[in-house]
């Protein structure tokens, strides 16, 4: 296995992920589990160049990486819980209060 | 083709399917678990790339503690997801195109030509006595210990903020008024009330006790 087939499949996961952010516009809770699927496709990016380079430091930064993405889904979905309990909704197109 | 191809295969593949699966169905909580099958077929990914800590964590943390969270939620909440994905194929034109544009910009770059085995060869296998978390436990509480704390400040503050954006009880705090305590005086603590005495209730009980007595004896 070289190193280009991880990067292949992580590319793939990241495009997905991009296709599910576009076509899902109204759903947060889907906008949000796409974001960690980007992630997932960054982090694999990060393993597989901290193996063939033979640098550990890389499996660190994954480990860093982990700790944030875990805040910011706790974090974001109590705000979706804060936000579905004063619009009774979570669709993206009803949030317009700041509109101008 | 070997075994380690075999499984490599066979799990980007799994991971790809997952991953589509996961923009696609119409259910959350069956999205929801594409999403955890995503994780786990990504985790023997890296565990083929010797990262065995991690891909134990992403498991543990992600599988066992953020998709949980992803559950949760997604059940508490009273949506029709059904409504939510109307709409889907209005933008699945423009998604397709933008991906296809970003999957062969990356893949351009990362193709075997700039990546493959013959310009970065395949590592040596570590042997046995190589521990993986050993490893990273050295550098992290060596090289990066500080940020390894800060990381942890996130993680606390990540906790007080989600319960105190959550939190529905009553907002105010309990704590000890020190100038209050001070300021206080007598006539805030006793109150003197002036009323008639009382008869004591031991004797009006003897009297009713005495009554039936009488009565008793008119009767017979």
């Amino acid at each position: 296995m070289s190193l280009s087939h991880y990067l292949t499949v992580s590319a793939i996961l990241f495009a997905i992920s991009i296709v599910g952010i576009v076509i899902n516009r109204k759903n947060v809770i889907t906008l949000l589990m796409c974001i960690e699927l980007m992630l997932l496709a960054v982090n694999t990016n990060f393993i597989a160049f901290s193996r063939y380079l033979g640098d550990e430091v890389g499996q660190i930064f994954v480990f860093f990486i982990l700790t944030v993405a875990a805040a910011e889904a706790a974090i974001g979905l109590a705000i979706l819980v804060v936000l579905f309990r004063t619009h009774r909704a979570i669709d993206v197109e009803q949030l317009e209060e700041l509109k101008g | 083709m070997n075994v380690e191809q075999i499984v490599f295969y066979f799990f980007a593949a799994l991971t790809i399917i997952a991953a589509i699966g996961v923009i696609t169905v119409k259910n959350a909580v069956q999205a929801v678990l594409c999403l955890v099958l995503t994780f786990f077929s990504a985790a023997v990914l890296w565990m083929l790339l010797e990262a065995e800590f991690l891909a134990i964590t992403l498991i543990l943390v992600y599988v066992g503690a953020v998709m949980v969270l992803f559950l949760f939620v997604v059940m508490m909440l009273d949506v029709d997801y059904a409504a939510l994905k109307q709409g889907f194929t209005r933008y699945l034109p423009l998604g397709l195109f933008t991906a296809l544009a970003l999957f062969a910009v990356i893949y351009w770059v990362v193709r075997s030509k700039y990546f493959g085995s013959d310009v970065i060869p395949e590592p040596a296998k570590h042997g046995a006595e190589y521990s993986n978390v050993k490893e990273l436990g050295r550098l992290l509480y060596t090289e990066y210990f500080y940020a390894f704390e800060i990381a942890g400040v996130i993680l606390l503050v990540a906790i007080v903020a989600a319960i105190s954006l959550t939190f529905r009880g009553r907002r105010e705090r309990r704590g000890q008024s020190v100038p209050g305590q001070h300021k206080v005086s007598k006539e805030d603590r006793l109150r003197v009330i002036k009323m008639d005495a009382e008869k004591a209730p031991s004797d009006e009980l003897e009297q009713t006790a005495d009554q039936n007595d009488e009565q008793q004896r008119g009767n017979s």
